[in-house]
């Protein structure tokens, strides 16, 4: 079976007048159809870069990325993306913000057929309730449900995650990782989720690949994540298989991050300041 | 660090050479916001007793300026006719005569007057008016049936109806403003060649003077009127309100839209939306508060050179009243012309206050 995406050989640097800053450097990756990878690294290391590559709001330098057999040639509504800060539109509803991708994915589709599709994926992620608000008046956790809501209304080949759990607290993150599962394991998408934190990714994904600390980033050993679906996470922290994964990927990942700090040539010098303390001015006193 | 950001959401707040020496008088004490019934008492009377400061100063104020002149016309009047003549105009001007009254700022009580006759004299013109058209009633349903030109009434304009007048030009030209600069705005923010193309239009023609604009206008407007029937005076003070207040809402909506937050963009990328989806359902959404602050800019800019357009332009507003009444000379010229200034400033300010309450409504928060 030929993989639904191939990244091969990508680079991407950045031109500015200092010279040019390499982010990524030779990725390769390829993700079969209904997988769902996590790639997981530290932050800075250049995972926002790849993945706005995939969906296209970038291209890569050098190399290229394969949709299908076909090169990306920018973005397209068979991949979507939960973004990190989940960028919905603040002057819109949430049924709104989802009518928005709707209203562009099925141009063909009745107003009836377009409003009921909005209905159910808002009820798929449990908002009913808050259908008609404004993000501004939802809670983070509301608001990344409604982006994935708004992710998944597109019915992509490709589900894109940069770190889509990043801004929650814990308990939302737990309970999100969940629904999302939930929702995943529906119709078995395939899903590339980007994220920081290692545990999500193990309990999330079916592979775990770390991406090595930027500039010239690159993708480290393939960890394969054998534990049966539906994972369990209260059971998750007893399963041997998830403690020796967690802490192999844990260790290689510290390995990584001593590493670059010893190859680091510039020691960081802290600045020689003292707190200052801030006094009441008056219009008469002396600044001191 | 908690002062300190304080600090700087109140400065943020209430910008303003005042308002920062009031801060430094108070040593930098968080606003307190008045809550309780206290403090409203207290601040209400602080505004009445302003009120009553301003009034006072002007009434003496205004006396003393009467005194100067009243001084000047008896000399003068001993200069030529001896002391009997002085006596005369000393009593002629403590009778408080017509004749004999000296020409200096009005005082409260005398703006005060003026308004009440401005405002009988509106009673009578409006009368006269209603009675034009009772009268024409007939007549003119026989005109309008034979689709010939009905009867217009062209008396003297009140000063209610200048109001209205300048309202509708003030609102004509607003209008036309957003019109021109919003989509031209749109462009300059979106494209940088535009940008490069537009700057120096913006920057020579921002600064110049609102006398200038309707000069210019004129000169259009002449001769295109010369081949069209129009409301002359109207359509000049129109464009030239628009064109003096239209830069401050270019700007803007040119600054709003080349700032549109990366995510929002990315969210149209990602969509694929199309060149007018992405302007109507992302860009200018999200640049709309900043294109509302140009908005409330560009009506207040309006409002304040539409009373000079009006002057030159003899449209029938509150400008050309001004100017009319100072031409005129009468003995309460000058107190309708004060008059007329406290009107300009309410309905400036309540202006402002619209639009705000139009943006309040309008922008989404984040």
């Amino acid at each position: 079976m030929s993989p639904i995406l191939s990244i091969n050989n990508v680079s991407k640097w950045f031109e500015s007048a200092n010279g040019k800053t390499e982010v990524l450097k030779d990725i390769n990756l390829e993700v079969q159809k209904g997988e769902f990878v996590a790639i997981v690294g530290f932050t800075g290391s250049g995972k926002s870069t790849l993945i706005n590559m995939i969906a296209g709001l970038s291209t890569p330098s050098k190399g290229e990325i394969l949709l299908k057999g076909k090169p990306i040639e920018g973005p397209g509504h068979d991949r979507s993306v939960i973004f990190q800060n989940y960028s919905l539109l603040p002057w819109l509803t949430v049924s709104e913000n989802i009518y928005l991708a709707v209203n562009e994915v099925y141009p063909s589709w009745t107003e009836a057929q377009k409003k009921d599709h909005v209905k159910s994926m808002i009820e798929m992620v449990n908002l009913s309730h808050a259908a008609d608000k404004k993000p501004s008046e939802l809670s983070g956790g509301m608001r990344q449900r409604t982006s994935v809501a708004r992710a998944l209304s597109m019915d992509p080949e490709i589900l894109l995650m940069d770190e889509p759990l990043g801004a929650l607290d814990a308990l939302t993150r737990g309970n999100m990782q969940e629904e999302i599962l939930n929702i995943w394991g529906k119709d078995k998408k395939t899903a590339l989720l980007i994220t920081n934190d290692v545990d999500e990714g193990i309990f999330m994904a079916d592979r775990i690949i770390p991406l090595n600390p930027g500039p010239n980033a690159t993708l480290g050993p393939v960890f394969n994540i054998d534990i049966e679906r539906p994972r369990d996470k209260t059971k998750l922290n007893d399963n041997d298989d998830f403690k020796k994964l967690r802490n192999e990927l844990i260790e290689y990942l510290m390995d990584l991050g001593s590493k670059t700090n010893k190859n680091g040539d510039a020691e960081l010098i802290l600045p020689d300041i003292q707190p200052t303390v801030i006094r009441r001015r008056g219009l008469f006193s002396k600044a001191s | 660090m908690k002062t300190s950001t304080i600090e700087l959401n109140q400065k943020l707040e209430t910008p303003g050479i005042f308002t920062s020496l009031l801060t430094k008088f108070r040593g930098n004490k968080p606003k307190t916001v008045a809550t309780d019934l206290g403090s409203k008492v207290k601040n209400a009377l602080l505004i009445l007793g302003s009120i009553i400061l301003f009034f006072a100063f002007w009434h003496f104020g205004s006396k003393a300026l009467f005194n100067i002149e009243a001084n000047v016309m008896i000399e003068a009047a001993r200069k030529e006719g001896g002391d009997a003549a002085a006596l005369a105009t000393k009593n002629c001007i403590a009778t408080g005569d017509l004749s004999c009254k000296p020409n200096a700022l009005p005082s409260p009580a005398d703006v005060w007057n003026a308004g009440l006759s401005m405002y009988k004299d509106y009673q009578v013109l409006s009368a006269s008016k209603r009675k034009f058209y009772e009268e024409t009633a007939q007549v003119n349903a026989q005109l309008k049936a034979q689709g010939k030109k009905t009867m217009v009434y062209t008396g003297r304009s009140s000063f209610v109806d200048r109001i209205g007048k300048s309202l509708l030009t003030v609102f004509a030209g607003v209008i036309l403003a957003m019109f021109i600069s919003i989509p031209i705005g749109i462009l300059v923010g979106l494209n940088d060649k535009v940008k490069l193309m537009f700057n120096w239009i913006i920057q020579i023609f921002k600064p110049v003077s609102p006398v200038v604009w309707f000069l210019l206008v004129y000169m259009i407007i002449k001769t295109i009127s010369k081949n069209i029937e129009m409301d002359k005076s109207f359509i000049i003070c129109t464009v030239a309100v628009a064109l003096c207040s239209m830069w401050a809402t270019l700007v803007n909506t040119s600054v709003g839209v080349a700032s549109v937050d990366k995510d929002y963009l990315n969210v149209a990328n990602v969509l694929q939306l199309g060149f007018m989806k992405r302007i109507f359902k992302i860009i200018l959404p999200s640049s709309l508060p900043m294109i509302f602050t140009g908005l409330r800019v560009t009506v207040s800019v309006a409002w304040m050179v539409l009373i000079a357009i009006e002057l030159l332009a003899q449209s029938p507003g509150l400008g050309s009243f001004v100017w009319e009444e100072f031409q005129n000379g009468a003995s309460d010229s000058n107190a309708k012309i004060i008059f007329a200034m406290f009107v300009i400033g309410i309905i400036g300010f309540l202006l402002d206050k619209i639009m705000l309450a139009l943006q309040k409504t309008m922008v989404y928060s984040k």
